[in-house]
Order: structure tokens, then sequence, then C-alpha cells
């Protein structure tokens, strides 16, 4: 643990901009677990009285239309958005990996049908399919997972594939099977974990695209519904009032889903080299 | 004597890495004769191939030449920019590369690729370019040159293409040529082919050559001089005779003491290590034998590319016979040596004795049960498979990067032995990790922090940790650099005078085969062509294709030709 510690702070400092990559996702991620203690204000409590203010001390971001605190709702948003990109692309990841590797591994007849699904889900115009698969289950945060994680599927089905692929036949997998190890046990305890290392630029540049998807559900209205903060409604919503000069309500969640998708875009390249054993010396 | 064609003179070079800056040659200087051949032989890491790419200015962008000079023509090629290095490239200097299927473009025809070269040196019109291409590709004896200068890479063999190889780096008729390991990867009688045209069309047109090469026998067959590199210094620069009748470098003896050409057994295999149990008294012939093959048969299926007419139809079924009705039989304790050229099916053997694979037909028994119909799937969980273990080609490969040396040789046990403790499963493994010279303090690291001496050992210790009484050795040395090699040889011979583990060792190199193997068989193109004691087989080779494996040999100077009465 301390090795891989300090392997990590070994390639951080080699690479500022994984470092500052890092630093933002690390905060983003403590942003999110304590929302709800360094709010200064109820994100959904409306106060019509203080409605669409400026930026000011008391409201660092400004307020919005119905008086809220658009700073409480960009951090209560902030946990929303991560914890549907990383459940959708949690659950694309395991079943693509786990799918992607017994293809890869056993080829033949499920390699080929699998191939084909894959190729015709790719196919579609996948915002559309996720557009497509919300409307049909219905506008709850579960479907917006599941719309993300089925779009998400198939890059991990082919990415986790073609890894297994190239290394089906080395040395080490027949060793395994000499050593006794089963087909099943090969795969899950000798090929996934190698190919962990390239699979973790995948999560994180999807990580990134997941956060997008889902905004831009909800930016539609196909997603969360209002009151409940999240970046793509706060977008929604204070585009309205961007002709009459109040910028700040779209500015800064606006800014907020850039900076996050950034972050988790620069963070995959860093990620794998401290993933990948063979970079340590 | 003439000027030297080239004249190294003080040549340092050094690398920056992560631990520091790492000096790679130390004051390397030799010369070059005009038509001369010069060998440099060396273990990996000697600076051998480092010399060769700093001399033709393709050195990696870590690496800096911090003194010296090379001068080539009345040039100092250290000190020429890119530009003047690339007109002297291809046309007045140039280099075969190590691995003929990588070095060449996949996508190009290979004739396309010579006049290429040409073109940017020499442009002519391409009525006279495509003369000097089929030339080309004549003076390397390829048969029908019109015909392989439309092949593209992949159609042709690994001697073949490193035919191609040579004949793109002569095409310019250059002065020096510097060849890295040319034949390295190529079967023992492609190898001599390839070295012969080279020879001859190196003398032919008066090139000074440097040939790289870690093999002494080789170096001493072709060379003129040899330079022998250790850790980037230059140990010893002699002619051939003289290296091998008076070494003067501990270095060279030491390094010709390992070379397996060099000796008739194999206690005598650098001697310097410990000393060898003595071979037990040769086991009863008629002991119950740990492995018998009878009929062991298997194909495989031409791919053939389907067009839209016959889509839906069953695919073509020409079949490749791999193996075809091997028998054969092993005793306890006995060493069996399996040779062959590459694709002749001895891999395809070893892993359905091992069933990694299942066979089409035959029967394998192990200590008298038949084992043939158990699937590969299901072996895995049966407690025969401790029985028969396996060590692989190249120990790099065949460890998982991401389990370290304990975990790599217990994992056999959890699977094997499930029953162990793991106090008894902790030492079990030193124990095995001690039986093959490995040093606990290793057994937390991971395969890329060890050397290839001691991934070799990993690999062996994990075979050996389940007390396998049958042990298939795919070519365990093939990868390994002489010194490394001789004391893996030594140890396997050690495993099996101390616990009677027999071996069934796959290879090409009849060499080392000689040295470790009670018995020989010989396979070609699928089928068993010659089978008895090393000693017959070498002495009195019966049939055509092992005669012509014997002659193929490199020989050290002076040794007497193996086979020869």
């Amino acid at each position: 643990m301390i090795a891989t510690l300090r392997h990590a702070g070994w390639v951080l400092r080699g690479n500022p901009v994984t470092a500052v990559a890092t630093l933002g996702a690390v905060l983003l991620l403590m942003l999110a677990a304590f929302a709800p203690w360094l709010m200064p204000y109820d994100p959904i409590e409306s106060d019509v009285a203080s409605a669409l203010q400026p930026p000011s001390a008391a409201h660092w971001a400004g307020t919005d239309q119905l008086g809220r605190d658009i700073l409480s709702r960009l951090m209560a948003a902030t946990r929303l958005d991560l914890a549907i990109a990383a459940s959708a692309v949690g659950v694309s990841f395991v079943l693509g990996a786990v799918i992607g590797s017994f293809c890869g591994y056993r080829g033949g007849r499920l390699d080929r049908v699998v191939g084909r699904v894959v190729d015709v889900l790719m196919a579609f115009p996948l915002f559309v399919l996720a557009m497509a698969l919300v409307a049909a289950l219905g506008n709850r945060v579960e479907n917006i997972i599941i719309a993300t994680a089925v779009i998400n599927l198939p890059f991990y089905i082919r990415f986790a594939r073609a890894e297994v692929n190239v290394r089906r036949d080395a040395g080490w997998v027949e060793a395994a099977r000499a050593g006794g190890e089963g087909h099943l046990s090969v795969v899950l305890r000798f090929l996934l974990p190698n190919i962990l290392p390239a699979m973790a630029v995948q999560i994180s540049l999807n990580l990134g695209w997941a956060i997008l998807n889902a905004a831009g559900l909800s930016f539609l209205g196909l997603g969360v519904t209002a009151p409940t903060p999240e970046w793509g409604i706060m977008v929604a919503e204070g585009a309205r009032f961007i002709s009459a000069g109040q910028w700040w309500l779209v500015a800064f969640p606006g800014l907020a889903l850039m900076l996050a998708v950034l972050c988790f875009n620069l963070l995959g390249d860093g990620l794998r080299d401290i993933l990948d054993p063979r970079m340590r010396t | 004597m003439t000027a030297p064609l080239l004249s190294v003179r003080d040549l340092s070079v050094e690398f920056r890495t992560r631990s520091g800056i790492v000096p790679a040659l130390k004051h390397v200087s030799f010369d070059l004769a005009p038509g001369e051949m010069l060998g440099i032989v060396g273990e990996s890491g000697s600076g051998k191939s480092v010399t060769a790419f700093t001399l033709l200015g393709l050195l990696d962008r870590a690496g800096r030449v911090s003194s010296g000079q090379a001068m080539f023509g009345g040039q100092d090629l250290l000190r020429l920019g890119q530009g003047a290095l690339n007109e002297l490239r291809g046309a007045a200097m140039s280099i075969v590369f190590q691995n003929p299927r990588t070095a060449l473009n996949p996508i190009r025809p290979v004739g396309v690729q010579i006049a290429d070269v040409i073109a940017r040196h020499d442009a002519g019109s391409t009525a006279t370019l495509r003369a000097r291409v089929l030339d080309a590709l004549r003076q390397m004896r390829i048969a029908e040159p019109e015909r392989r200068a439309s092949a593209y890479p992949y159609e042709l063999s690994g001697g073949m293409c490193q035919r191609i190889g040579i004949a793109m780096a002569l095409a310019c008729a250059p002065r020096l040529l510097i060849a890295d390991e040319p034949t390295t990867g190529l079967d023992v009688t492609t190898q001599a082919a390839v070295m012969d045209v080279f020879r001859d069309a190196v003398r032919r047109g008066g090139v000074g050559t440097i040939f790289i090469t870690h093999d002494l026998a080789l170096a001493s067959e072709y060379c003129d001089r040899i330079l022998v590199m250790q850790s980037g210094e230059v140990v010893e620069d002699a002619p051939v005779a003289e290296i091998f009748t008076r070494p003067r470098h501990p270095y060279t003896r030491r390094l010709l003491r390992s070379t397996p050409s060099s000796v008739d057994v194999i206690d005598d295999l650098s001697p310097d290590e410990e000393p060898l149990p003595p071979a037990p008294p040769r086991g009863d012939r008629l002991a119950a034998p740990v492995l018998e093959v009878r009929g062991l048969s298997k194909s495989y299926a031409f791919a053939r590319p389907r067009g839209l007419s016959n889509f839906w139809k069953p695919r073509d079924t020409a079949m490749l016979r791999a193996v075809d009705g091997v028998d054969l039989v092993i005793r306890p304790g006995e060493a069996v040596g399996l040779v062959g050229e590459s694709g002749c099916g001895k891999s395809t053997l070893s892993r359905m004795i091992n069933r990694l694979i299942a066979a089409d037909a035959g029967e394998v028994l192990l200590q008298g049960t038949p084992i043939q119909r158990i699937s590969p799937g299901r072996f895995a969980s049966l407690p025969q498979r401790r029985l028969i273990q396996m060590v692989f080609q190249d120990p790099t490969e065949s460890l998982n990067p991401r389990f370290s040396v304990f975990e790599a040789i217990a994992d056999p046990v959890g699977q094997l032995l499930p029953h162990e403790g793991r106090a008894a499963l902790r030492a079990r493994v030193e124990r095995a990790a001690t039986r093959v010279g490995l040093p606990l303090a290793l057994l937390p690291r991971y395969p890329h922090q060890l050397s290839g001496g001691q991934k070799a050992r990993v690999g062996i210790a994990r075979a050996m940790v389940v007390e396998p009484r049958l042990l298939v050795l795919d070519e365990p040395t093939s990868a390994l650099d002489v010194s490394v090699q001789a004391v893996v040889l030594r140890l396997l011979t050690r495993l099996r005078r101390e616990e009677g583990v027999a071996q069934l060792f796959v290879s090409h190199d009849l060499n080392v085969v000689r040295l470790l193997c009670d018995r020989i068989i010989v396979m070609y193109k699928g089928k068993i062509v010659e089978s008895g004691t090393a000693e017959q087989v070498f002495n009195r080779p019966a049939h055509d294709y092992t005669r012509s494996l014997l002659a193929a040999i490199p020989r050290l100077r002076g040794q007497r030709a193996l086979g020869a009465t």
C-alpha cells in the first residue's frame, strides 16, 4: 500500500497535469461527500425576496429566479451528478469487462454473436438511444443510470475483448492452466487484473462523458426533474435569464460541468501509469 | 596494413534513467578493416547493440555520447548532423536488424521496399530500379526473384524475410554493414543457410561488417576477428583462432566454458559452479513408464477466406496435420530430448501431453492411466495435473506481471494441493525457491524486477513446487544468455539427478539436448523420423533430416564436427 502511494507520488511529480487533475478529482469527490455539511443554504427551499441576486459576499455564486443559493445548489448537484456517472460507469465497466473478457478468451460463436450485437448497439446515435431509453422507462435517477450504462457498455465489451485477445495466448496464461487453473479463474484472476491499467484510462474518460450525458438528458427534460439540484437542469433553467444579463445562473453550473469533465479526462493517462505494476522499479 | 575503414576511439555513451545516469559504453575502441568481418560478442546488457546504434546515429533519445570519435571515410560519425547521416545511412553504411519480421514494412511488397532504399540514394529509371532489385534478390539466392519481389512480408518465411533484409542493406553497395543478431529466432538449418548467403554477399562486395551476436560458436564460424564485450567495455579483441586457443580475459574464458558446444558432458559446463551430484545408475529399462503416448494426432484447419457465395456453407476443411501419429515412452528419471525445426509440431505435441489442448486421436497414458478422454478444462482440476508440469519458453512472458514471485510459485499449490494450510504453503514455496537457487528475499518482488535468469528459476520453481513426476520443458533456455543458460542447464540436471523427475526437453538446439538428454527424438513435419540414444543420433544419424540438422550446428573453431565418424 505504501509502495503504491510512493509510486503514485513519483508518477504525479513527473506529470504536473495529472497531478492537477488528481487534485481536482479529489476535491470534487470531497465536495460530493461532504456537501450536506458544506452548503451555506438549503438548496431546495425558495426565498422569493432575494431572487436573481448577482454574486455577492452572502451568495458567492448569486441566487436563481426562486432566490435559491446557486453555490449550495451546485454542491448538492455535484453529489448527484457524480453518483449517477460513477454508478453508470461502474455498471457498464463490470458487465462490459466480464462479457468482453469471456468473448475474447473463448472466441468462437459466443464472440461472434456478442460482437454483432455490440455492432448494432454502436450503430445507434448513442445520445438518442439514451433519450429513448429514459423516455420509455420513465424520468427517474435509476433510469438515467441504466440508459448511460447501456450506451457505454459496447465500448467496454470491445475494449476488454481486444485486450484479452492479445493476452490469451501469453505464456503466463498457459502456465496458469498447467498449474491447475480452470478457464473461469484464468479469466477472472489472471486476465482481468492485467487489463485493468488499460481500462482505467477508459473508465476515467468515460466518467467525464457520463457526467455530460446525465446533464444533457436533464437539460432536455429527460432526466432528473426540478426542483432537484442538477447541473443540466440548472443550465436549462438559467438559460432563460441570459438575455436579461443574469449570466451567473448559467455560467457557474456550466463551469462546474466543464471542470469536472476536464478533470476526469486529464486523469486517464496518469491513472494507467499508477496502476501498472511494470511502471514501478 | 591498409587504413581502417572504421576507427572507433574512446567511445562512451550514457543513458538517463529514473535511477540517474547509467553508463552504457565505457571507452570502447576498435578498428574495422575494409572487407573484414568483425564479431562483437557479449551477453544482454553488454553494450553491443548500443555500439551499433551509436555508430549509425540511431541512439535512443535518453542516450548521450559523452566522449570519443568514430572515423569513417574521413568524417567523425558522432559529430554529423541527422541530414548528413541520412545521406550515409543506406548508401555508405547500413544495418540488418534483429527481427526480420518487424524490420520490414508489413503493407508494402518486399521488392518495392528494396527499390525504395535504392531510389533514396541513387535514383534511376523504373527499369533499372527493377533490374537492381532483382539482382539484389538473386545475390541472396532467392529462387524466382520476380515472384518474390511482389510478395508481402507475411507471405514469406522468417529466413526469407531476413534474406530480404540483408538484400535491402546491401542494395546500395555499402562499405560498412552492421548486422545486429540477424539470425536470432531462426532455426539452425535456416540460420546456416542465411549466414552462408550473408557471408558470401559480404565477401563479394568487400564490405566491412560488424556482426553482433551472443553466440560464440556462430561468431567463430563466420568472423575473422572477435571483440568480447562485458558491461560496456571491450575486454578482449583478437583474431578468431587466438581467442579460442588462448583466451586472455577471464570473462572470455567463462563465456567459452558456458557455451554448450565447448564441452562433452554437462558436468564440464561452467565448472566453477558447485559440482553436480553424480548421475544415478541408469534406471531399469523395464520400469513402468511415467508417460506413454500412442498414435497421438492433431490437425488444424487452414482458415480460408469466405466470400459471399459460400458464406452460409460450412467452412472449407483443408487440414494441416500438425502432429501425425506420434508414439513416445518416457520412463522415470529419464531425460528425453524432442528436437525439430519451428512448425514441426513439437510445441503442439508437448501441449497435448500436458493436456493444455485436446488431441484428435491417440492415447496418452500418465502412469498407466489414460487421460486423453478428459477434456483439457476438466483435467486442470484433477489430481493427475500435479504429476505433469511444464516450464515455458520465455521466462518473461510466462510470468503473470501482476503476481509476485511468491504468488506465482504458490499458485499451482493453491489449485492442486488445496488442503495445505498457510504455513505449509509458505514452507513449500520456500523449499522450492531454495531448491532452484532463488534467494528468499526475492519472493515479494514482481517479475519486472528480476533478471532473466531469476525469472527462469521462478518458472522452474513453479513447475517443481507440486512435485511432478514429469517435467515438460519447452525451449526453456532459448531466451537466455549463454552463462545463464549454463546455470539453468546445470540446475535441471541437478533436479533430475537428485529427485529423479523425468524430463521431456523440447528444443531446436541440438548442442543443448546432447548435454542434457539420454535419448533424443527427432521430429519432422509432424512425424517422428528418428529416435535413439544421444550417442546414436549424433554419431550414426539414420534420417536425412537429422543429418542436415547436425551439419547446420555452429561449431567452435577447432572443434571436431559432431556426427563425423
